[in-house]
């Protein structure tokens, strides 16, 4: 063969054809999915289901602790004082109490005032002027800050008042709102619990369709170790079928968690209407569905590779 | 190229398939390896692409002691070796081309090269017409010859044959051990296992015979030992 111009090299740099082909089976494992679309489709159901479950109730409950976050806002700490107590100290009780820094906002009701109201809301008017005292004492009503992680320092923060020294009760309006706080935790944790079984459930189900799909292609898998292909290279089309499973599931699970917010929008909106309040649903943001995808595509190389452990070896050529 | 020293190979199971078996096929020879069957030739084949190790003795390939090399370094050793097969394990998912092209895929040859040394694999069988062609259309003795384009493809140093032509009639048979007596022209070693006794006394290249895995007669001692003759 005569000597011409120089020829470029034979084979790609090591580099080269490992990023060559990570793409090509990226891209070749997309095409293998595709030609079989049912049963693509099939097992990316299952896992989007197994996957919306613990997200539409992590969002259940992201919405339930917004709601009550609202509801902190009035939370109130009414301070009954002491009978023979006169508006001044009452005002200077007010005034110091304001400086805490775990109270929003303090405000007074005057005992005439208080009486007046009284005889407004409940009818007894006439009654209540025979009475030739005032039977009600001054309130201090306290709203405090709310540490939405802390519940428990508004609990304190009652005892602290009830110490002082004018102050005859010191009453939590809304004990309740601890007591959502528990439930939430509670229901926070059961979340996490499913939520693990059910990425379990999904890595089983990836790592069991790879494993078919390694006995579908054994004969290539045999071809490819007898004419010198590494594990790595016959492994990556499987890892990245996994990861398309993964993928596609968490983008099927998204779609099933959007129709379902659809589907609760109206009737959510009606209940708060009940209340006199409006209230919207919050969806996924895109920080959540990132998370989504991400955990699905984690889930879908991790359940190929547990497969392709156990099962790659198994193929030897003979 | 392959050197076997006192080589044995006992299956799970207890079998003794390979008994005190030397030989050396000096680089750049062709050897048949005959027997009847069951006697080890497909064994032989085995030990020297890493599929199976023996149980005793040692592999010298191309200066290598393939005792000495772990299940992670296997594909580089089987990079330099082809394999053609009586069954030719031929993909029937994906074209003529694609089942040539494989060792050069899995090496990382560039585009270009890959096509010109597929085709000129495939013009040395005589098969340049089929490359778009699905396996399964093809006859036996072509698919055979498209199992041996593959394992030629990538130009390996050696080339092992395992009943290269057993389903083949005399005719096509001997058209297949002609076509490696031309790879072997151009250099490569070649060792082809075959009980078709006939077509090999034509043939005329040296030969070892196994009878119930020891070895019968030897046309390849190893330089320096007595040999084993029994
Ligand atoms: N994987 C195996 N396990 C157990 N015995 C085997 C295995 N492979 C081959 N044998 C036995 O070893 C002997 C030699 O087999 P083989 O090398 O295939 O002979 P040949 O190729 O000459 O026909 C046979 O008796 C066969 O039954
Ligand atoms: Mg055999």
């Amino acid at each position: 063969m005569p000597k011409k111009q120089r020829k470029g090299p034979e084979k790609n740099s090591k580099l080269v054809s490992y990023l060559t082909h990570h793409l090509q089976m990226l891209i070749a494992s997309l095409g293998y999915l595709s030609r079989q679309p049912v049963s693509t489709f099939m097992t990316s159901a299952v896992i989007a289901i197994a996957l919306a479950l613990p997200a539409g109730l992590y969002i259940a409950l992201d919405n339930a602790s917004q709601l009550s976050a609202d509801w902190d806002g009035t939370t109130l700490i009414s301070l009954f004082l002491k009978d023979d107590v006169n508006i001044k100290t009452v005002e200077k009780l007010a005034a110091r109490l304001g400086q805490s820094k775990e109270i929003e906002k303090v405000s007074i009701i005057n005992r005439d005032q208080g009486l007046k109201q009284f005889q407004k809301i409940s009818g007894f008017g006439d009654a209540i002027e025979l009475l030739d005292e005032n039977p009600l004492p001054h309130v201090i009503t306290v709203q405090p800050v709310v540490d939405q992680q802390s519940p428990d320092k508004v609990v304190h923060l009652v005892k602290t008042l009830q110490n002082e020294k004018l102050v005859e009760l010191a009453q939590l309006d809304m004990l309740w709102v601890k007591r959502l706080y528990t439930l939430l935790d509670v229901a926070q944790r059961g979340v996490w619990i499913i939520g693990s079984l059910l990425a379990l459930a999904v890595l089983l189900i990836i790592g069991n369709t790879i494993r078919l799909d390694i006995q579908n292609r054994r004969e290539v898998i045999e071809v490819s170790k007898l004419i010198g292909a590494s594990d790595a290279f016959i492994r990556r089309p499987f890892l990245y079928t996994g990861m398309w499973y993964g993928i596609s599931g968490g983008l099927i699970a998204w779609l099933l968690i959007a129709v379902s917010l659809g589907i609760m929008d109206e009737p959510v909106q009606k209940l708060a209407a009940l209340y006199h309040s409006s209230y919207e649903l919050s969806g996924l943001n895109s920080n959540d569905i990132a998370t989504l995808i991400a955990i699905s595509c984690i889930l879908g190389l991790g359940g190929s590779w547990l497969a392709v452990g156990r099962h790659l070896s198994e193929i030897e050529p003979s | 190229m392959i050197r076997f020293d006192n080589i044995s190979k006992r299956y799970p199971g207890g079998f003794e398939a390979l008994s005190r078996v030397s030989f050396h096929l000096p680089r750049g020879k062709l050897a048949y390896l005959t027997g009847h069957s069951g006697a080890g030739k497909s064994t032989l084949l085995k030990l020297i692409a890493l599929i199976e190790r023996p149980s005793r003795g040692q592999i010298i390939l191309d200066g290598v002691n393939l005792n000495n090399i772990r299940n992670k370094r296997i594909p580089q050793i089987r990079r330099n070796i082809g394999i053609i097969f009586q069954n030719h394990h031929l993909l029937y998912d994906r074209p003529v081309f694609d089942n040539v092209a494989m060792p050069l895929v899995i090496q990382g040859y560039r585009h270009r090269e890959t096509r010109k040394r597929v085709r000129a694999a495939l013009d040395q069988v005589g098969l340049l017409n089929k490359e778009k062609v699905d396996p399964i259309t093809l006859s036996g003795g072509e698919q055979q010859r498209v199992g041996i384009a593959r394992a030629i493809v990538h130009k390996p140093a050696l080339l092992l044959a395992d009943e290269p032509t057993g389903n083949l009639d005399p005719e096509l048979s001997r058209e297949i051990m002609e076509l490696f007596a031309r790879f072997n022209l151009f250099g490569t070693t070649v060792l082809i296992a075959s009980h078709d006794l006939d077509l090999i006394k034509q043939m005329k290249f040296p030969t070892i015979s196994l009878n119930k895995g020891m070895i019968e007669s030897n046309d390849l001692l190893v330089p320096g030992s007595l040999g084993q003759a029994v």
